[in-house]
Formats: structure tokens, sequence, C-alpha cells
């Protein structure tokens, strides 16, 4: 079956089709169509799942905390200021080891108060220890939702995901999206069976007080789980593949083949940046593209293995890292500095507060720095008024 | 989680053995935290009306009730556990005919 659907709905169908059992949200600003339309799944019995409406997006992920502990498939969505109330929650489902998949629509932090795209808010968020996935389409939200609870419910893995899109570009932009069958999506997603659970019937508390001797251990696993995470998004993103024809890796490359300029980027910049290729392309530049889609566990085996290739790298971020650069930027410089062989690579900021980012504009981006040497500074800044 | 309770202390001496997240393994049987007490609460049973308010509000909780029977009515008697009751005071201060009384606790 196919639909015309907005980002927002693409991850409500996610969420149903996942059969998820535990819905919390806040319902009111910065939260989005996700869960108004889960909310109505619920109400019409079409999905069996408890719907908590709850006071604060900090109560939210509370709730699908709990949720998550006895076992159940809990989900919620968020946004912006509402991720950031939900900060200190979620250190502790990733901490509890809990699979909750939670999609955040990515908007610029307030003040001033705003409801257009930018990363900051979700990349504020890098190291609680959540796999994050930076979609491009609707088409890959929906089904990002679905690999998700495959990937966070793994018993080598039990960490928690967030789906990540643009918002307006991708959360209220109508798009053709394939429904895949609910038959399929139960085949590929068995139901969730934690190792340990909070059961009344056999009591045992979570999370309470772990000195120095334990406490490092159950670090290093999270770092464990992450490594194994890698193999786990592979495998599942091929299985995906297979019983839905639409294939997902940590990174997504296009022509990169004989590429020696490279534009390394995510979400739906990256999407624009394909087009930007071709034009590049049609100019006589040896362009390719890579989409970092996984952010966490960063793939930096994969960068390094596309990068190396090529003469000049430029990296276009959404978000910044005040005081630094762009974000992703740091990432790919920080896989590329032991390797032997590396190219320049550049760091660009652009499209803050959800400025638009056109085709013309990365081609743009691209001349300008393909007529450079080598970086004179972290940051290039493309677009803003000075 | 179907694991019996073990003889003695769970101790982990690899992540290979540890369950991944931080969940009690009986350790409390060894953590006896009444040892943390200043003050001990004493129950006085002639004062004590059955209400369960200190039952109720111990944080703990250290505090069971166990049946007894009282003019042919079965009741709920509180009782403290000092293996793990701290101190805390709670209970002295929320019951109503003040029946709990304390005394200070000598090393």
């Amino acid at each position: 079956m196919r639909k015309v659907l907005m980002g927002n709905h693409a991850l409500s169908w996610g969420a149903t089709l996942s059969r998820v059992q535990v819905i919390a949200a806040y319902p009111i600003t910065p939260q989005t169509q996700v869960v108004e339309l889960l909310s109505e799944i619920c109400a019409d019995g079409t999905l069996d799942a408890k719907f908590i409406k709850v006071e604060s997006e900090h109560s939210a992920m509370a709730a699908c905390i709990g949720a998550s502990a006895t076992g159940a498939r809990a989900f919620t969505a968020t946004s912006a200021q509402g991720l950031a109330l939900m900060h200190e929650m979620l250190h502790w489902a990733v901490g509890g080891r809990l699979p909750v998949v939670m999609g955040n629509i990515n908007r610029a932090m307030a003040p001033p108060w705003t409801i257009w795209t930018e990363q900051n808010d979700s990349l504020s968020q890098r190291d609680t220890g959540w796999m994050q996935v930076y979609c491009q389409n609707n088409q890959e939200v929906l089904d990002s939702v679905i690999q998700a609870y495959k990937v966070s419910e793994n018993q080598k893995v039990l960490l928690p995901t967030m789906i990540v899109l643009d918002a307006f570009v991708l959360s209220h932009t109508m798009e053709v999206v394939e429904i895949p069958e609910q038959e399929k999506v139960d085949e590929y997603l068995p139901p969730y069976n934690p190792p340990y659970k909070l059961d009344p019937k056999e009591p045992h508390a979570f999370g309470g007080l772990t000195g120095p001797d334990g406490y490092f251990e159950l670090r290093y696993m999270i770092q464990e789980a992450m490594e194994e995470a890698k193999n786990v998004w592979k495998e599942t993103g091929k299985e995906f593949g297979e019983l839905f024809g639409r294939e997902y890796g940590l990174i997504e490359t296009y022509r990169v083949d004989d590429a020696d300029f490279l534009i390394i980027s995510s979400a739906t910049i990256a999407s624009t940046a394909r087009v930007a290729v071709d034009v590049l392309r049609d100019k006589g530049v040896k362009a390719g593209l890579l989409r970092v889609r996984v952010f966490r566990p960063f793939p930096s085996e994969e960068v390094r293995d596309v990068v190396k290739g090529v003469k000049k790298a430029v990296v276009i971020d959404r978000n910044i890292s005040f005081g630094a650069s762009g974000i992703f930027y740091q990432e790919v410089k920080a896989a590329l500095y032991n390797e032997e062989h590396k190219p320049p690579v550049f760091g660009i900021i652009t499209g803050l507060g959800g400025r638009d980012v056109r085709v013309e504009d990365i081609v743009e981006m691209s001349e300008d720095v393909l007529k450079r040497e080598k970086p004179e500074s972290d940051i290039i800044w493309k677009g803003v008024r000075v | 989680m179907s694991q019996k309770e073990p003889e003695k202390k769970v101790v982990f001496s690899s992540v290979k053995e540890m369950p991944p997240m931080a969940v009690s393994l009986w350790s409390m049987r060894y953590n006896k935290t009444g040892s943390w007490r200043n003050l001990r609460p004493i129950i006085n049973y002639e004062k004590c009306v059955y209400c369960q308010i200190c039952w109720k509000f111990c944080p703990e909780p250290a505090i069971s009730l166990e049946p007894v029977e009282i003019d042919g009515k079965v009741k709920p008697k509180p009782v403290i556990d000092y293996d793990y009751c701290k101190g805390c005071g709670i209970c002295w201060t929320e019951c109503p005919t003040n029946a709990i009384e304390t005394v200070e606790e000598e090393k």
C-alpha cells in the first residue's frame, strides 16, 4: 500500500507497524502530529497500546523507561526544547539498557523561540548513549522506526534509538511512502523479550547505588554494545532490504567510485547534495557524496574507507558546537586523524535555524572549496549575512 | 529473569558475567543499612492503635505488618526490622498516638 505521508505521520506509521505497547508524550509545543495520529490510532482500537498523556517531556521519557523496564515496547516523540527537557531521562534509558525508540524532529533551540530545522537539539544529546539515525526522506523515517526496534532490542545492543528528521523539510512535507505489510513487519520484528525485567513476581531493583567497583564495567559494556550495534545496524539493514526491497546501511554513498571531491553531510542536506553532485559532474568535477545515516554509533571505518580515496572533502553542517566548529566536521576529522593518507577536509556551516539550503548553494560552496588549497579555518560560513 | 537466590554474595570478576544494567541480585541481604542508625525506634504496643501509618510512611520499607489477634479481632501489628531501619525518624514523627519511642544507639 502506498500513501502520501508527512514525516510526522511516517513516524506514527512506523510505531504502529512496530506494534508499540506504550506511547507516552507531552501533547503541546514543541510536539508535532506524530503523537496526535498515534492517539487516534490507539483510541479507535487499531493499535492495542496504552497512550499516556504526561505533563512534560521529562515525564514522557520517564514513562517510556518504566514501560520498557517491564518488557513493553515503548515510543515517544519530541523536538528541540522538549528533547532538552528529557536530557536527564535519556541517561536513565541508556544506563537501564532499555530499547526505547523516539522520534525527534530536528528544530533549532530557543531563544529566540523558533520551530525551524537545525541539528543542535539532537547533537546536544550526542554523549548520552542514544543511537541516532538521521533520515533523508519520509520513507526512511518510517522504515527506520521498525529497524530501530530490531537493533535496539537485540540482546547484544539493548540501547535506545532516536530517529531524527528535519523540521518542515520532512516533518510537514508530504511524500509518497510505501507502507510495509503488517505480516512482513511481524516477521522482521518479533515481540520484545528482555533478559531482565521489572516483574512483581520476581522483584529486583534497577539502577541502584553502584560504587566504583561496578560502575566502570557498566560504562564499558555500553561502549561494547555501541561497537556491536554497528554490525547489527548493517545486518538488519540488509535483512530489511531482502524483505522490503529497501536496504539501509550506516552510511550511504553516491557516485564515489571515481570521485576525487567528496561532499559529506546528513539528513535532507545530503539528499539535496545528491543533485548537486550531478550538477558538479556535468561541470566536469568528479564529485561524490557520503551521507552519514547512523551518527551514533559513529561509522568511523566506513567514513575512512570512502574519504581516503579522494583529494578533497567538505563537510556540510546544519549545526554548530559554539567555540569549535560543525559537529559532523569534528567527527569526520577525528575518524581520519590517524590515517597516513588523508585529504584536506573543509567544514561548512549553513542553514542554521532552518534557512533554506538549495542545490545551487551546495554547488556554489563546493566550487568555493575547490578553489582553496587548504582550510584556513575550521568554519566556512555560507549563507549568513555578515 | 529466573534466577534462584545464590547461597553467597554475588561478586563479578569480569563483564562477561555481569548483567548489562545495574540490577539488584540479592545484594541487600549483605548490605545491612541498619548500622547507619543513630536513634532506634521502639514501638510501645500499649499505645499502638494498629493504624498502619508507620508502615505506610517507612521509606525503606523496614516495617512489616504481622497479623495478631486482639479481643477476637485480627489486627496488623507493625514490626521494625532493625537490620534495615536507618532511624530516619519518619515513623515516630507520623505516629498519631506517639507510640514510637526512641533510644540512642550505643556502639
